[in-house]
């Protein structure tokens, strides 16, 4: 201990009084308008997952691929015009919110429920819901199991830090299931932990499993349950409080969406321009109106986006499709198909 | 020391000089800067507080510790205490807490036997066995903790499934879902027999320490074993059959999924177990070796010289005073134990840092939960060395 004497202890409180009052609060105030950011740094900054097939994963060369990206790239496409004007930063479960509260990131598309304290005790919005996921189990063939009601006693592989491990024992307890959970933090070793066996079940998002089960050897040996225990609305995340952007980010979806109603695609969009006489299509596409100018961006934004990644019907063939999952019958068909991707009019 | 004359005017107080406001004063330039450097490091933390405190608000990001208090929902796959989803945040940290530290201090035990026999081995006169502990430290310090950790997680999983479980004994079973062993129902009696036997360790020492005391004044040597024998063995067991003598048997048996029934050892304890001493104890080895190697050999020679065997040589001689050198390295590797076992996380031990990291992220209290990470690590942390800083005081070499 260092020998303070009274003096020097009556020196240092008059130093600690200093310290709290002669200084005004140098507190930052949170950047509001996130599109005049975007704009001045000229590039979207966009939170994504650190790799998970079909969603967002680099390719053999380095390129971010997946659904998630598209996103990313529709939004980039929505701004400038232009959808390579994107710089990824891969974000973990933990550090998604953070990056996108610290202001690190301008918008989250990494596979995130919406729910309601994430919503409200974040400082979040969630503006859009691009996939309608639940949670569900995988086991082994050899294992026998059938059902979901068949796993009392097992044990069963998660992921920490998710909506998974709360819906996990929310399930387990409606059911009246007993299980032993094992829970490891990175993706890779949680898998490799279930196909050693160490567990009975792995259980995440049904797009999660698909996306495993096609990175498998043998993907025949695993089998995806029928039981889905939960409600998983994936969507982008933005913060809260920059309603324009959350609009921006909201309506490129629906745009998606709406060129996909429309029969309008990548392929075809410059010649629906050309030629299509539809007054929503004229409108979605920038040649009548001007709802992209009401949104703060060019008229013609939703062109640009088609014209990056095509609607969403051919983003969701082009990268989920490939780890199987199925869309038909599925909550992400288009509502004239029974599903329930539904975008409000383009008016 | 004591025994020089002392003048006596040094043992008055130095005469008085009032304070002069003046920057040649001594004492004014020293507390101006103190005022200076501390102003300085208290704004800095004021000014982050607040900057944190206000960029939440704007934000909106909830803050406090009102979460501790909601239901967790998470589940624990090992706990020491009795432990379901449907209890707090609060009781789920506190198992975490309890897991952290039920690694740390098996492994600080674990890892101070085989790095002190490691350590002794390193001297053996034998080639092979000197050559083998120090081939064994060498390769082991030379590693990253967290492949060995991977490396162990990894052969455990190699293991049968439960259906092929190796069974070498009845009741025991080995497979990957870790090794099973028979166990008792545990009773209030049991309990009741363990407090006794804590308390007999207690009685044990302090009885030791008199019957030392004694033979210093005397030089006759009293045995302890009887006292030990009598507090450590009888008295528990008369506790236990006092309440009866319950004994109920509790044999694992496969049934479903899994094993059901005993205790059960998990691959993620035993692995993160396993790689935190089989690591720290190469450290530890090199310790032993420097403490002991710094005893001079005229010690070992002199203490020969009076005859005493080679065990009392060791014990009353070399061992004391290499503490002196052991012990304060050593209260680093037992930090380091502590504080290494958070890499648990990887290998799906669920510590304090892998439940304080799941609260984080469904609460969405980051800040929170990292500050409660750190205030148990500080915690443990501090208790280590405080407990080794007055061990090393008290072994310190005392000038007569």
């Amino acid at each position: 201990m260092l020998g303070f004497g009274p003096m020097v202890r009556r020196a240092l409180g008059a130093a600690l009084l200093l310290a709290t009052t002669a200084l005004p609060a140098a507190a930052q105030q949170a950047p509001v308008d996130t599109l005049a950011a975007i704009r001045a740094r000229g590039t979207l900054v966009c939170g994504v997952n650190t790799g998970l097939a079909g969603f967002a994963q680099p390719d053999s060369q380095g390129v971010w691929r997946g659904f998630d990206i598209d996103y990313c790239r529709s939004v980039a496409a929505a701004i400038f015009g232009d959808a390579s004007k994107v710089r990824y930063v891969p974000t973990t479960a933990q550090s998604r919110f953070t990056a996108l509260q610290s202001g690190e990131v301008d918008v989250l598309f990494r596979n995130t429920t919406w729910t309601l304290s994430r919503d409200t005790s974040l400082g979040l919005d969630f503006p859009a819901v691009n996939f309608y996921d639940g949670q569900g189990f995988m086991v082994k063939k050899s294992l026998g199991v059938t059902s979901a009601t068949q796993l009392n006693g097992a044990t069963i592989c998660v992921q920490p830090g998710t909506t998974t491990e709360q819906n996990l024992t929310d399930w387990a307890r409606a059911s009246n299931i007993r299980f032993t959970p094992v829970v490891i933090e990175r993706l890779e070793e949680v898998v490799a932990a279930y196909v050693a066996g160490r567990c009975d079940a792995y259980t995440t998002d049904a797009s999660g499993l698909a996306a495993t089960r096609s990175a498998q050897p043998t993907p025949a040996d695993h089998v995806i349950l029928p039981e889905v225990i939960s409600k998983e609305p994936l969507g982008p995340a933005v913060r809260q409080g920059d309603a324009r952007f959350a609009d921006i980010v909201r309506w490129s979806h629906f745009a998606l969406l709406v060129a996909e109603e429309m029969g309008i695609t990548a392929a075809n969009a410059d010649a629906a321009l050309a030629s299509d006489a539809r007054p929503e299509a004229q409108r979605l596409l920038g040649k009548s109106g001007d709802l992209g100018k009401m949104l703060g961006l060019d008229n013609a934004f939703a062109l640009h986006i088609i014209k990056a990644v095509g609607n969403y019907g051919e983003v969701f063939a082009r990268h989920l499709a490939p780890i199987g999952l199925q869309r038909a019958r599925s909550p992400n068909a288009l509502y004239l198909h029974g599903g329930l991707q539904y975008a409000p009019p383009f008016r | 020391m004591s025994q020089t004359t002392i003048d006596p005017r040094s043992l008055r107080p130095p005469p008085k000089r009032p304070i002069r406001l003046s920057w040649s004063d001594e004492r004014v330039r020293g507390i101006f800067w103190q005022v200076v450097v501390v102003g300085i490091v208290g704004s800095i933390i004021w000014w982050l507080y607040s900057n944190t405190v206000h960029n939440l608000e704007v934000r909106r990001i909830a803050t406090g510790f009102g979460f501790l208090n909601r239901e967790a929902g998470l589940p624990i796959a090992e706990s020491l205490i009795e432990y379901s989803p449907t209890n707090s945040y609060l009781r789920a940290l506190l198992v975490g807490l309890l897991n952290t530290l039920k690694v740390a201090v098996v492994g600080i035990i674990l890892a101070t036997i085989l790095g002190t026999i490691i350590g002794v081995a390193r001297l053996s006169r034998n080639w092979v066995i000197a050559k083998l502990s120090a081939v064994y430290v060498e390769v082991i310090r030379d590693l990253p903790l967290l492949l060995q950790l991977l490396f162990w997680y990894a052969l455990l999983q190699g293991l049968p499934g439960p259906r092929q479980a190796l069974h070498p004994a009845e009741g025991v079973f080995l497979s990957n879902r870790g090794l099973k062993l028979p166990w008792i129902e545990w009773q209030g009696a049991h309990s009741l027999a363990l407090l006794l036997f804590v308390a007999g360790l207690v009685a044990t020492w302090l009885y030791r320490r008199q019957a030392l005391a004694k033979q210093i004044a005397d030089g006759n040597p009293r045995p302890v074993w009887h006292v030990a024998l009598l507090t450590l063995v009888a008295l528990p067991l008369a506790g236990w059959y006092a309440l009866g003598a319950p004994f109920t048997p509790d044999i694992p048996a496969l049934r479903g999924f899994n094993f059901q029934g005993g205790l059960t050892l998990s691959p993620e304890y035993f692995a993160l177990l396993a790689g935190l001493v089989l690591y720290t104890a190469g450290f530890i080895a090199e310790i032993v070796r420097a403490g002991i190697q710094a005893v001079p050999k005229g010690q070992w020679e002199a203490a020969q010289a009076l005859g005493l065997r080679p065990g009392t040589v060791l014990k009353q001689i070399v061992l004391p005073q290499a503490l002196r050198v052991i012990v304060p390295p050593m209260t680093s590797q037992y930090l380091n134990i502590t504080k290494n076992s958070s890499l648990a996380v990887a290998i799906g031990y669920q510590d304090i840092v892998s439940i304080a990291n799941t609260t984080l992220n469904q609460t969405g209290q980051a800040i929170e939960g990292i500050a409660i990470i750190m205030l148990v690590y500080l915690s443990i942390s501090l208790s280590i060395s405080f407990f080794m800083n007055w061990y090393n005081a008290r072994i310190a070499l005392v000038e007569r």
